[in-house]
């Protein structure tokens, strides 16, 4: 279903412009990191690419549109089921197609795979913010997405939670998954991103590779947001 | 002092020997209440879950509306029940005025609106939990619904048991609708109204102290539920 165009796309609410006049095209392959201040507009345009929002103008263009949608998000905040934690990744399967048996199967298999399989049976609520993270990444994983987007994914977590899903995203990167995610951990975006997408103000204001961008910014905001978020260097 | 004195040792003797009249009263008021209250589950949970998930226009006002509706007067439901069920009336036919299945339908009217209108608003918050999440997952409106539906559940019980003390505790529609027909329609709350008029206090304080002690142990059990679901699902 790869690439994904977006050609001009704006998004506004409430008469204020939130996208503004975005061209871009998200490739198969590199991980792409979408680096940008607060209310840069992030968050929105990867609701857009997911099809949560729509463009108030523009055109979003998935390669193919074939049938289903391979692709998956998680949020900031991940939104658990009142129910177990193997059911909310059921509960994710089936509603994709899967039969009740081959969805408890790949549950149980992806819940050992991010090592929740001694929390399968608690309540989805009441694990630790990090294992629900987890539990989040392990339900959007399952479906075999080909695209998933992460908005901040370790957000509210410790040192060892985040390694924790760092090495769980790069297992799903290597699967063949597309990874798109935001993060405001300039290390993360260079430990996990080959390409960096840099927003300011609803605009995409440059786009470079992880190695060139944090070595020579070309754009002042770029510079500028660097130098704010590693004032050391 | 003293008449009270012996009208309620006299009710607790009836409650004690499960006096024949009693027994048959409450019976009759449980059963009546009980399907008029899974009657109007069936019809304001799925109605609540629809509102919760759907936007479409007129919406908002058919919330208030439903929200005022919470508040309708028993009497007002049971004289339009009676209009409705009347020899002349449009449903007139199926011959059912006076009888338990016509205090069935003016319970049901009753409490129909509470059940859709709580559970609108308890769905709803849920909705806003978990809308992205869902619709993320490709879940359709229909699907949703029946999600929130089961992920609310606990909630909803208690709910369903608010609607069935409202329809045992009420007592103008049914008596309106129902006739208090001794023996055929009479149930708890009529009894009670017909006994004191008549001077008849045990057995009304008898139905008194059954009701009470209903109205508490729902309340108790509701709390109780809610407890425990939060305690495991959080
Ligand atoms: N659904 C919405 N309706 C209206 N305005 C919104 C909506 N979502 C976000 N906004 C606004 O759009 C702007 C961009 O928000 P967005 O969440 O995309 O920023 P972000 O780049 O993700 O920031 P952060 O780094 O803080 O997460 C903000 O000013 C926000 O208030
Ligand atoms: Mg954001």
């Amino acid at each position: 279903m790869l690439p994904l165009e977006l050609r001009d796309v704006c998004y506004a609410a409430n008469g204020k412009v939130i996208l503004d006049r975005l061209t871009v095209r998200i490739d198969a392959g590199p991980r792409t990191m979408i680096l940008g201040p607060n209310g840069a507009g992030k968050s929105v345009l990867m609701r857009v690419c997911h099809g949560l929002l729509r463009p108030t103008s523009g055109a979003l263009r998935w390669c193919s549109s074939s049938g289903a949608r391979r692709q998956a998000m998680v949020f900031q905040r991940p939104v658990m089921l009142r129910r177990t934690a193997i059911a909310n990744v059921i509960y994710g399967l089936e509603l994709s197609g899967f039969s009740r048996r081959e969805s408890a199967l790949r549950a149980h298999d992806v819940l050992e795979a991010v090592g929740l399989e001694t929390a399968a049976h608690q309540p989805a609520r009441k694990l630790s913010g990090g294992e629900q993270q987890r539990l989040a990444l392990a339900r959007a994983w399952a479906l075999g997405p080909e695209v998933l987007f992460l908005d901040e994914p370790t957000a509210n977590l410790d040192p060892r939670s985040t390694r924790d899903v760092e090495s769980i995203i790069t297992a799903i990167h290597a699967t063949g998954t597309k990874i798109v995610m935001t993060t405001h951990n300039l290390g993360q975006a260079r430990r996990l991103g080959d390409e960096i997408l840099f927003m300011s103000e609803g605009r995409l204001v440059e786009r470079a590779s992880v190695d060139v961008f944090f070595r020579e910014p070309a754009s002042a905001e770029a510079k500028a947001f660097i130098k704010s978020e590693l004032p050391w260097q | 002092m003293n008449d009270v004195g012996r009208a309620f040792a006299e009710a607790f003797g009836m409650i004690g020997r499960l006096d024949a009249q009693l027994v048959d009263i409450v019976a009759l008021s449980v059963q009546v209440s009980l399907t008029a209250v899974v009657v109007a589950a069936l019809i304001g949970l799925p109605l609540g879950a629809a509102l919760a998930v759907e936007r479409f226009p007129g919406r908002q006002p058919l919330i208030v509306f439903l929200n005022a509706l919470m508040g309708l007067p028993p009497v007002v439901v049971g004289l339009l029940v009676y209009l409705l069920l009347s020899r002349a009336g449009p449903l007139g036919d199926l011959g059912i005025l006076f009888t338990p299945a016509a205090m069935i339908v003016a319970q049901a009217v009753l409490v129909t609106p509470i059940i859709a209108a709580l559970s609108r608003q308890t769905l709803e918050d849920t909705w806003t939990e978990y809308e992205e999440q869902l619709r993320s997952l490709g879940a359709s409106r229909a699907s949703a619904a029946l999600t929130l539906l089961w992920d609310s559940r606990f909630s909803l019980v208690t709910i369903v048991l608010a609607g069935f003390g409202r329809a045992a505790a009420e007592v103008g529609a049914v008596m309106i609708v129902g006739g208090n027909i001794e023996g055929v329609t009479r149930v708890m709350t009529t009894a009670i109204a017909l006994e004191t008029s008549k001077g008849d206090l045990p057995l009304a304080l008898g139905l008194g102290l059954i009701l009470i002690a209903l109205v508490i142990a729902l309340n108790a059990v509701a709390s109780v539920i809610k407890e425990l679901a939060v305690k495991r699902y959080g």
